[in-house]
């Protein structure tokens, strides 16, 4: 499954070490949240980084305590349609404060690129191949918003109030 | 109208673009039927027995004459030439082809209309009442409001894959023309006993297989709070709300589960945390909103001109007309006038391509342009001057849309059923076109008075039968079409769910059941001017279901 950050398919530094696998020492690692919270500090006292895998029926401020020793939180799309986690990510990034890698895993699919982006993530493990190939293109699909989110752009609302008129090309209009 | 910016204009154009995409992806086979049904659905695609079927939204019901044009002309060049107005303030077309979808839509960005969140699990169209700007006992014009929501919520990054559908509506007037208490999110503006005006929110409406009316969670919200109260609401569910099971994951459940009070007070909690951060609304963009709205310029018109009370003594047709389907409008000299899409043996809310042509241009000549469409499958000239309205009579009678049953028993309400719908248990349609004919005789159904049938052809309740004064919903009995009648619902601001009658009958006696019903009422009313709702309320159900299974 590709990993995407910044635009760009890269290689995942991370292991997943899911319920009783050993944690490797030294290896930056991902383990599910249960195992992160049963031994938490621990944890964060390795010498390597540590991320969560944390589960889109769990409330996001549990993790509140260990924010700023967890190098990533990685949320969960178990189907495309279930979108618990957009509110997850929201509130972690706007509410927590949470300035660490922020991943979308399972059903990721092109046409959540610009949703998950605006939700506050920053990774992307993503299903497909040709997905991930056309990251920055599909994420770039709209330039008008109509709310604000996480992503800080100006909604639509504001650009009008600014009386700037729209910040976006020109386009064929009625 | 709300008139559209360059804004407004390139986001429809991203998404129709973006569609194209999607569209493309699954013709060649890149995206299966199951990747391609979430994004479908967002775009008001469904897969219907025989076809695609488009559903596009009818923002707050208000429509352009301009927009009823590209309407007809979608109808004509991608459909079977007509189109069905549905009870949300939408219009269907049910014989769509996919490679096409594409086309039509952009075709509809040209009027700034579109498909996006008719359907799926999103914020569907907000609707409102379909005389929102032109009621006399409207407070302010419920479509800012309604408006600023849609906006809010339109393609938003956190609230596009809910548990469920989550229906919106914006209420602004005494008499609640929007159904308010069956949404699972309702706004009725009101002034409260210090003057200002504000809010009452009520969460947890809807009919289905479950149905409830709408609990009040919030009383009284500020204006500036809408839109940080909407996406406390939104969270709030988007993170409790069941996804175990598809037909427990409506908010309704969720309110009903928790208890409404404990629903309220998470929600509250959410809500203090953002009602003071960026979505709080200033004045400013208000008006801003406000100002897009573009109203007609009235001129000073007597309200009884000789040439309509002159009229209205000649021809007694043209009388019954005015006393069924035109009401007052809060200017003098004006009137709103309803033009019913439920002609005799007709689909309720179906209309050909050449009748959304003719309303248009008659629209253009008599209404400012402007033409609304309401939950009642009916459409709306909202602006005519009072002393036009015997040619417009005319004009609209010699295109079917003048038949003088607004309210009474033939402007039934109903969903497209087993004809067209892949969930339908049973047929709508025909029910619907067989009571038109039983009654028939406008006199007799304007002596029998307001009376809402509302039919279903299944338990998701499309055609709102729980709140119909007489309530149809077809079930499925050994292969066979059966139909459960029940009494007493109401869809207005005192909202009630009807009561089951019996046992279900068979598809070839509902429309003789309906005509025992309703003579019953006949014998049973105090006087000729108690309503069958009232009469049912006062006498229950019992005299009702002894006529009808009596015999039976």
């Amino acid at each position: 499954m590709p990993l995407v950050k910044a635009g760009r398919i890269v290689d995942d530094p991370y292991v997943r070490a899911l319920d009783d696998a050993p944690i490797p020492d030294g290896v930056p690692v991902i383990v599910p949240g249960p195992r992160f919270l049963a031994d938490a500090s621990e944890l964060v006292a390795r010498d390597a980084p540590v991320g969560v895998l944390w589960p889109n029926d769990r409330r996001a401020a549990e993790l509140e305590p260990w924010l700023g020793d967890l190098a990533l939180i990685a949320l969960v799309f178990p189907k495309f349609r279930d979108g618990r986690a957009y509110s997850q990510a929201r509130l972690l990034r706007e509410r927590y404060g949470f300035r660490g890698e922020l991943r979308a895993t399972g059903e990721v699919l092109r046409d959540q690129f610009q949703f998950l982006i605006r939700a506050g993530f920053d990774a992307f493990e993503v299903k497909k191949q040709a997905d991930a190939r056309v990251f920055t293109e599909a994420a770039a699909r709209f330039s008008v918003f109509y709310q604000p989110s996480t992503d800080g752009r100006l909604p639509a609302l504001r650009h009008r109030l600014r009386g700037g008129g729209p910040a976006v090309k020109a386009r064929e209009t009625l | 109208m709300y008139l559209y910016d360059d804004l407004d204009r390139t986001l429809v154009a991203e998404r129709v673009a973006e569609f194209r995409d999607q569209v493309a992806r699954r013709l060649s086979g890149e995206l299966t039927e199951d990747e391609f049904k979430p994004l479908r659905l967002m775009n008001g695609v469904y897969l219907q027995l025989h076809a695609y079927m488009l559903r596009t939204a009818i923002p707050y019901g208000t429509l352009s004459s301009a927009q009823m044009r590209m309407l007809a002309h979608v109808a004509r060049r991608y459909d079977r030439g007509y189109g069905h107005f549905t009870t949300r303030q939408n219009i269907q077309y049910h014989w769509i082809k996919l490679a096409e979808l594409p086309d039509a839509m952009a075709d509809l960005a040209s009027v700034g209309m579109h498909g996006m969140q008719t359907s799926g699990n999103c914020v569907r169209n907000i609707t409102t009442d379909q005389w929102a700007g032109v009621a006399p006992d409207e407070i302010e014009d419920p479509r800012v409001w309604a408006e600023i929501v849609r906006q809010h919520v339109t393609l938003h990054p956190e609230f596009s894959f809910l548990p469920r559908k989550f229906k919106i509506a914006v209420g602004a007037s005494s008499h609640d023309r929007a159904a308010l208490r069956i949404h699972d999110l309702a706004l009725r503006l009101y002034r409260n006993g210090a003057g200002e005006l504000g809010f009452e929110a009520m969460v947890g409406g809807g009919l289905g297989r479950t149905p409830f009316l709408a609990k009040t969670i919030k009383p009284f919200l500020h204006k500036r709070d809408i839109l940080s109260y909407v996406e406390a609401v939104l969270r709030t569910y988007n993170e409790f709300g069941r996804r175990d099971n598809i037909y427990k994951a409506r908010i309704k459940i969720l309110v009903h589960e928790l208890g409404a009070e404990a629903f309220a007070k998470e929600v509250e909690a959410e809500w203090q945390n953002i009602k003071d951060g960026t979505l709080a609304l200033d004045p400013g963009a208000f008006a801003d909103i406000a100002s897009r709205f573009h109203y007609p310029a009235y001129e000073r018109l007597d309200d009884s001109p000789r040439e309509l009370t002159d009229a209205r003594r000649a021809d007694r047709l043209f009388d019954s007309w005015i006393g069924n389907s035109v009401i007052d409008h809060k200017v003098p000299g004006y009137a709103i006038v309803t033009l019913s899409l439920k002609p005799e043996g007709g689909t309720p809310g179906d209309a050909t391509a050449e009748q959304m042509d003719a309303i248009a241009d008659l629209a253009d000549r008599y209404s400012f342009g402007e033409i609304r469409v309401g939950h009642e499958q009916n459409l709306v000239l909202p602006h005519v001057a009072r002393r036009d309205l015997l040619p417009l009579w005319r004009a609209l009678d010699a295109i079917g849309v003048a038949t003088p049953n607004v309210g009474l028993v033939s402007d039934i309400i109903s969903c497209p059923g087993l004809d067209y719908c892949s969930l339908a248990n049973a047929r709508s349609i025909p029910i619907a076109q067989e009571i038109t004919r039983r009654f028939r005789d406008h006199n007799l159904a304007r002596e029998l008075g307001r009376l809402h049938v509302n039919i279903s052809g299944c338990i998701n309740a499309c055609g709102h039968h729980h709140v119909g004064h007489i309530g149809i919903l077809g079930v499925e009995k050994n292969g066979e079409e059966f139909y459960q009648i029940s009494l007493g619902g109401k869809g207005d601001e005192d909202a009630k769910l009807g009561t089951l009658l019996g046992p279900a009958v068979p598809y070839a006696q509902v429309a003789d059941v309906i005509e025992d019903i309703v003579a019953a009422y006949v014998e049973l009313r105090e006087r000729p001017d108690e309503l069958f709702i009232d009469t049912v309320k006062r006498t229950g159900i019992e005299p009702f279901k002894e006529r009808v299974y009596a015999a039976r």
